[in-house]
């Protein structure tokens, strides 16, 4: 039984593989009823949009059908039910449970208790492995893995985007350029286990120092809910932007990513611009989504 | 005048009849050793400590001696965590009957507490911490946490 639970449980070929399957998908070849059997059970512990919906895309355009807990507040949980509890009944539901839950472990936790595959959609700081996968694919669209520069802007400490996909990257022997306001940097051991592992990792205070450099921009969101008060928010959030002007002189193939949502790290002329990507990246979650279900219902 | 007497040479502890000699602890440890093999002060054995004594082997070290008491294979290996040089011989009868080091284990299951809150482990659910030992620290299999000091501290 396959769990895909955190990145770093991943090697290269299952990745490579992966995406290729996505691409295979992208381009209308796959079987839109090699799911119709199966039942997909989606327990969302914390509100999403994306996540959520792209997995309901994927499922319904393989046949499938979709189950989920309408609200948690009238759910069992709610009553104090454990989550190995929870999974554990669900098992019996479902063919494959996909798991949003604010607690870091927990998708892990689900995967022991489960006796059908567990997917993890996101667990509190931690993974959210289909985000990653869905980021590299966008990538390879356009360039190679390989030896690329990747610059990372925006919560670096917090963002477990930004952690996973430094991580993926890894595998990749690509350089990789952070940039973040400070007390938001990515986490010192994160650094040293990247570097163990054979990847340039280069702090820069400003994005205009590297930009021009750049085949990859990754932007993420400052997280409101991490600061203390509004000012403080406010502060750190207008401390970059990323803006027409600052794209002036990029490499031309340069392309600029974000997980989404976006409040205002990017100004919305960019979207304009050849180098934006986000949209496309967002998209590219149905076919990333249909790949992964596909390998672990097969 | 009489002479000064000089001060006695050697251990100020006594030998132990039966029990655990655990040797070569790094200087500072001991009390770190006998909270990890959960010796405390409400506890009953009869323990003798000595430290910062004299080591050729590793300048200054720490002795603990518990009387009535032979450690498991398990408690021996906890301490590795953070004393990797200790030595440890099972007294019988005033005589050494086994000595041997210790291996830092691969998994710790249920012994270190996350010091992450937002951990599952730490949440109302039934499964026990479970954490990797690497060279650079102890990593919560659960949330990717890395505990790199105060190992004790965090022990359950």
């Amino acid at each position: 039984m396959k769990h895909i639970i955190s990145i770093r449980d991943l090697d290269r070929p299952f990745i490579d593989e992966l995406i290729n399957h996505a691409n295979h998908i992208a381009s209308q070849h796959f079987n839109a009823n090699s799911l119709s059997d199966k039942i997909l059970a989606l327990l969302f512990f914390e509100p999403s949009t994306r996540t959520r919906m792209s997995f309901e895309a994927a499922m319904a355009r393989l046949g499938g059908t979709s189950i989920s807990v309408g609200s948690i507040e009238a759910s069992s949980m709610a009553k104090g039910e454990t989550l190995a509890d929870t999974i554990r009944v669900v098992s019996g539901y479902a063919d494959a449970i996909v798991l949003r839950h604010p607690k870091e472990g927990a998708a892990r936790l689900a995967s022991e208790f489960a006796s059908v595959p567990v997917i993890n959609a996101g667990d509190g700081a931690g993974q959210h492995p289909s985000q990653t996968l869905l980021d590299l694919y966008t990538i390879q669209q356009s360039l190679p893995l390989d030896g690329i520069d990747v610059g990372m802007i925006g919560d670096l400490r917090y963002g477990r985007t930004a952690h996973s996909l430094a991580y993926a990257l890894s595998l990749y022997r690509s350089r990789i350029h952070v940039i973040s306001p400070k007390g938001l940097e990515l986490p010192s051991a994160l650094i040293g286990e990247l570097r163990e592992r054979g990847t340039e990792v280069i702090e820069h205070e400003y994005v205009e120092d590297i930009i021009k450099e750049l085949d990859v921009l990754y932007v993420t969101r400052i997280q409101r809910e991490r600061f203390p008060d509004s000012a403080s928010y406010f502060d750190v959030s207008s401390s970059y932007k990323i803006t027409t002007e600052l794209l002036e002189g990029v490499r031309s193939h340069l392309i600029v990513l974000h997980p989404l949502p976006r409040v205002d790290e990017i100004e919305p002329e960019v979207d304009d611009l050849p180098y934006a990507r986000y949209f496309e990246q967002s998209r590219n979650g149905v076919p990333v989504r249909m790949a992964m279900l596909q390998e672990v219902l097969k | 005048m009489t002479r000064p007497v000089p001060p006695p040479q050697g251990l100020l502890i006594n030998p132990i009849k039966n029990g655990t000699v655990i040797d070569h602890i790094t200087s500072g440890e001991a009390l770190n050793v006998l909270k990890i093999i959960g010796i405390t002060g409400t506890t009953t054995e009869s323990v003798s400590v000595a430290t910062n004594v004299s080591s050729g082997k590793i300048g200054k070290k720490d002795i603990v001696k518990i009387e009535n008491r032979e450690l498991r294979k398990e408690e021996m290996d906890r301490i590795a965590l953070i004393a990797p040089r200790v030595s440890i011989n099972i007294i019988r009868d005033f005589k050494v009957y086994a000595k041997g080091g210790v291996e830092r284990p691969k998994f710790l299951l249920g012994v270190v507490r996350c010091p992450n809150p937002g951990c599952i482990t730490n949440a109302h659910e039934p499964v026990s911490s479970r954490f990797e030992v690497l060279p650079n620290g102890l990593h919560c299999m659960y949330c990717d946490w890395l505990i790199t000091n105060d190992i004790t501290g965090h022990m359950i």
